[in-house]
């Protein structure tokens, strides 16, 4: 690694980590069954907001924002179930993706647009980026890290595509065209002009790890990555 | 074989012309009800004409509650009638969109007042070229003025004041009803609570006009059409009009759906007769479409109506962009298309999709899995009907209803 990297990754790290990121999540219940990772994202959206999730599956992350935060959400999703099961909780979802569907959408037509666990299926994830920090004023993003400890292990030891928890199909019928580490994410974020606000790593479990740690930490011992960005200047 | 295939016996040709006869008659005295408007309230229409006195046939199903706000607006398609969820006069079919509308139905009549009324130029009951010329004393024929998507609009909005419908819980419509619904949402966007516009897009395609140009010369070239005077004349211009009606209805439907139903199976004969006799399956059943069609419907108005479709274009009224036409609209929409619908295809509902995201406007998109073409939407189709199930569900309870 070269020293400018090393540079890079100490500010981005000082960035992430001031003040405990995933505070407001905490003190939150988690009756009803909400998953952790949606339980995560409710503690980023304020009150009100306009809400875009793209690949929104059957709305029930959208649901729980309107329930617990009244955010006006909307939603893209691929499959004609989710959309039907959207519709009938009232959310007004669209069927479509990542890819095709963001680049009508206005600049700033959303306080928050949320892309989870689907960055890695876009045929083009730094478009998908671009478009997702024009729309919203933020974006939480997550996905599944390909740095974790045991995709390395599977690749080091058994020579294999790993299959994960995060990652449950084989290399042949999955949707993941484009996997990256919770590093190669950063290093996105850096060329397209994403500010980190608020970064971490959840576990196998979905649990966000909440002491503050180095990247190579989280790197290595994260399932996932969840990030908070908002619209920067791109690296000259 | 498909049943529809063996209408065409002998001896139907007798109850066809009963047909003809109620046909003409629901034109100037239908069985619905009919509003009407005297010379002092004309229509304005985009022609410049003022249309007056005319009149305006429909129907209605359930109740309008104390608060006026379970009404819904069904707009019909090129083709279609008013009589959504009653037998059809001539054919005595049940009606057009019992699968969707109806008690216990997504368009539950147990729980909203449902109105459909005849468009404006056709020929069912409100006004249309086939009705008395107030000037003249005789069929209005071409005299009619051209009719457009927007026309028919204002026509229904004067229905409904009339009815005492302020504003519409949902307006909902097919093809050229979907038209309908979009030009309802544009014009009069604080009356429409919810919208589904289904099969249909935000302009005619270049494609469809020519479609729709090959239908209008078939009747044109008809002898019996009579430069548009065939009712004096005592003639019908029926094959001209069988004819458009054959090559109308390939598009409405798909290669796969002709392909199961018909393939290139003989109709009724073991072989080949080495003639130009009804030989195929499919040949059958296009001429069936052809004379069934006739039989209820008048040459005149299927020209003006193919016209209001082709001329609608609702980009073009706003400056050459869509989303202008939504633009501060609260309007909730739900856009529904067809996989194999290649008359209206996603593309067309996409563009809606995208111009009301352009404004912000809350959308849902649904493109159900169907192989039979465009006339999905009429038939019986699961998705679609639980896709409008939730939609609309979701927006009684925004509603209050």
């Amino acid at each position: 690694m070269s020293g400018a990297e090393t540079a890079v990754e100490t500010e981005r790290f000082t960035d992430a980590a001031s003040d405990a990121p995933w505070e407001a999540a905490e003190g939150l219940p988690h009756e009803g069954g909400a998953r952790i990772d949606h339980i995560v994202v409710l503690g980023l959206v304020p009150p009100g907001a306009r809400v875009l999730d793209i690949g929104c599956g059957d709305g029930s992350l959208l649901a729980l924002l309107r329930d617990r935060r009244g955010v006006d959400g909307r939603g893209i999703e691929l499959s004609r179930e989710g959309v039907n099961a959207c519709l009938s909780r009232g959310l007004p979802v669209i069927q479509g993706d990542a890819d095709t569907d963001l680049a009508n959408y206005p600049d700033d037509a959303f306080d928050v647009v949320i892309l989870s666990q689907t960055i890695q299926a876009t045929r083009n994830p730094r478009i998908v980026l671009e478009h997702l920090l024009r729309i919203g004023r933020q974006v939480v993003i997550s996905f599944p890290n390909f740095g974790h400890w045991r995709v390395r292990a599977e690749l080091a030891f058994r020579g294999r595509m790993p299959v994960t928890e995060t990652m449950p199909e084989s290399w042949y019928e999955t949707a993941n065209i484009h996997h990256c580490t919770i590093r190669d994410f950063v290093g996105l974020c850096h060329l397209v002009g994403a500010r980190i606000e608020k970064a971490t790593a959840l576990d196998v479990r979905g649990r966000p790890m909440r002491f503050s740690m180095p990247w190579w930490f989280w790197n290595l011992l994260g399932a996932q990555g969840v990030f908070l960005l908002r619209r920067g200047r791109p690296k000259s | 074989m498909d049943s529809t295939l063996t209408h065409i016996e002998p001896g139907g040709d007798t109850v066809l012309r009963d047909d003809a006869r109620r046909e003409a008659s629901q034109a100037m005295d239908p069985r619905s009800p009919v509003m009407r408007f005297s010379a002092d309230e004309p229509l304005a229409m985009d022609s410049g004409a003022r249309l007056g006195p005319f009149q305006i046939a429909y129907q209605t199903a359930g109740t309008l509650n104390a608060d006026r706000s379970n009404a819904v607006l069904i707009c019909h398609a090129l083709t279609g009638d008013q009589h959504f969820a009653h037998p059809h006069p001539v054919t005595a079919k049940p009606g057009w969109w019992e699968t969707l509308v109806g008690p216990g139905k997504p368009v539950d009549t147990d729980r909203y007042f449902v109105v459909c009324s005849n468009v404006i130029g056709s020929c069912m009951g409100s006004t249309g070229p086939a009705s008395l010329d107030p000037a003249t004393g005789r069929p209005y024929g071409l005299d009619f003025p051209l009719v457009t998507i927007r026309d028919m609009v204002r026509a229904q909005a004067m229905l409904l004041d009339r009815l005492g419908v302020t504003d519409l819980f949902l307006c909902i419509g097919g093809s050229m009803g979907g038209m309908q619904v979009l030009q309802w949402a544009s014009l009069f966007p604080e009356r429409v609570f919810a919208a589904m516009p289904i099969a249909t897009g935000p302009r005619h395609s270049a494609q469809n006009i020519a479609f729709h140009e090959v239908g209008r010369q078939a009747i044109m070239a008809d002898p019996a059409w009579e430069e548009g005077r065939y009712l004096e004349a005592g003639t019908r211009p029926s094959k001209g009009l069988g004819v458009a009606r054959m090559g109308a209805h390939i598009t409405y439907l798909s290669e796969p759906a002709l392909h199961r139903k018909f393939g290139r199976r003989l109709q009724n004969r073991a072989a080949p007769t080495f003639s130009f006799n009804a030989d195929f399956q499919i040949e059958s059943y296009l001429r069936h479409q052809g004379l069934s069609f006739v039989e209820r419907f008048d040459a005149n108005a299927y020209l003006y109506l193919t016209r209001a479709m082709d001329y609608f274009d609702l980009a073009e009224d706003h400056g050459g962009v869509l989303a202008n036409a939504f633009r501060g609209s609260k309007t909730r929409f739900c856009v529904m298309s067809f996989t194999s619908d290649w008359l209206f295809p996603t593309a067309d509902s996409r563009a809606i999709v995208h111009a009301l995201n352009a404004v912000a406007a809350p959308v849902a998109f649904v493109e159900v899995e169907s192989d039979k073409g465009h006339d999905a939407f009429l038939l019986d189709e699961p998705a679609m009907f639980s896709a409008a199930r939730g939609f609309i569900d979701a927006a009684a309870r925004a509603r209050g209803l």
